[in-house]
């Protein structure tokens, strides 16, 4: 897979750091990543005392093993690996994970991109809230692997160190991530319409008729 | 469905993962293809609204200062305070042995100044006209001359079976002290014989040291019966022991 993260490009995404060499004591490479690890904790644990848990915890283990963690290599994908392993041992993340069912996806091809339905289109429109919801509602490897795409921008290369799986499953994975978000947001999106329709049908009911 | 093999690759394409060469062809194609332009921005739209939606959670500053100190006082801190304490330990060290270096070099250069100052007593003697006055080749005079004269007495070794020959004794003074020095000959060396109190002696004394090289005289010195011996002459280092020996055995 190409590194082609070109910002003249209006398609394309620009990522190149977290690839980089590092250099540094553990402070001041682990406290930069502070806030989107906890973003990260908190869409995992869908809770604070969990989320803050799971950050405090990971940054334990990482100043433990940081003596271990080879300087040159990708810092960002080892916190995120030791985070994400960290919240598959805990409770919540073994009870996430026992309700998914994996073994469709992985390595299969990528999804053939079905017609899109001109709502979709309003997707940029809609308020983040019902994005949020539908993010919310992926399970659990859907959720984490189009956060490290969309929202921390790794490449999958990043991707595939930080869920230890390859790239082939990366590319597969975040195909049908993207299909069932697209799903999800089609349906709230439907049933915010109807809701709407319903709300204005309520509201013009009882507008005298002539 | 139009365009299905470019559409298979449209999400990889949009992360910017193709090669490069492939993004070129992709760029081209996007330019030209309106169905493919309309998914592509479908999807960048899908992509922001994740990434904006994504961005969500922002930890509390209170908790951030504590996974801070957690990871960052600690470590800091114990090599601070490591550094401090080896610093620390290393300047009192230092300041141990510069204080017994100094307490060392001034002992060594009080016992440089006397032994130097014996040798030039014993040099002075032997110089002068008349180096004793008590002039006995007997014990037995020498010793009892020395009474009233100075605040000790002390026992001479009988020399019949020995080389060595009393020659006679005097007063003397070491560090306004008096003391008794004693001459005995042995072959044709003069060796003198000084015998102190050894409170009134300022200065701790370095039995070892090696002070007679620097002197060109053999010299040795010990600690008895609250005296303190030195003797020292140009004769052999064994001649100034057998008499050592001799005194020893008679204070004995």
């Amino acid at each position: 897979m190409g590194r082609n993260k070109r910002a003249t490009q209006s398609f394309h995404f620009v990522y190149v750091s977290g690839t980089e060499p590092q250099s540094g004591s553990f402070e001041e490479l682990a406290m930069p990543l502070f806030d989107q690890l906890y973003n990260f904790a908190h869409w995992l644990t869908r809770n604070r005392e969990e989320a803050e848990d799971l950050v405090q915890e990971t940054y334990v283990k990482a100043l433990k093993g940081f003596s271990s963690f080879h300087l040159g290599t990708n810092f960002r994908a080892w916190m995120y690996r030791i985070l994400r392993n960290t919240f598959l041992t805990s409770r919540t993340g073994l009870r996430a994970t026992m309700t998914v069912a994996l073994d469709l996806e992985e390595d299969g091809p990528e999804l053939a991109v079905e017609s899109h339905t001109p709502e979709t289109i309003l997707i940029e429109r809609v308020n983040s809230q019902l994005v949020q919801n539908a993010i919310d509602e992926l399970p659990v490897h859907f959720r984490e692997i189009l956060l490290l795409c969309e929202v921390e921008e790794m490449s999958y290369q990043e991707i595939a160190e930080t869920l230890s799986i390859r790239i082939g499953t990366v590319m597969s994975r975040l195909s049908r991530a993207r299909k069932t978000l697209g799903e999800r947001l089609r349906q709230n999106l439907k049933g915010e319409q109807s809701n709407g329709l319903r709300v204005l049908e309520d509201t013009t009911r009882h507008i005298p008729r002539r | 469905m139009v365009c299905e093999s470019w559409k298979t690759q449209l999400d990889t394409y949009l992360d910017g993962e193709l090669p490069s060469e492939e993004m070129h062809v992709f760029d081209t194609h996007v330019s030209i293809c309106p169905s493919c332009a309309a998914d592509a921005l479908e999807r960048v739209q899908m992509k922001r609204s994740v990434k904006a939606a994504g961005k969500r959670f922002t930890p509390s500053a209170e908790f951030r200062r504590r996974v801070h100190q957690s990871i960052a006082a600690k470590p800091r801190r114990s090599i601070v305070g490591f550094g401090w304490t080896v610093a620390t330990a290393m300047i009192a060290i230092l300041m141990v042995v510069d204080l017994a270096t100094t307490y060392m070099g001034r002992q060594r250069v009080h016992q440089e100044q006397v032994y130097s100052e014996l040798a030039d007593l014993h040099v002075a003697t032997l110089a002068s006209s008349s180096p004793v006055d008590v002039v006995s080749s007997d014990r037995h005079n020498v010793k009892p001359w020395f009474q009233g004269k100075i605040p000790f007495t002390f026992e001479l070794p009988e020399l019949q079976d020995s080389e060595f020959s009393l020659l006679g004794g005097r007063i003397t003074y070491l560090g306004q002290t008096a003391g008794a020095h004693l001459i005995y000959q042995v072959r044709k060396h003069k060796i003198s014989v000084f015998i102190f109190q050894e409170t009134s002696l300022p200065g701790r004394w370095d039995e070892e040291y090696p002070a007679t090289k620097k002197l060109s005289f053999n010299m040795e010195t010990w600690s008895q019966g609250s005296l303190r011996y030195c003797i020292l002459g140009d004769a052999a280092a064994a001649d100034i022991h057998n008499l050592a020996e001799l005194l020893k055995r008679a204070a004995g």
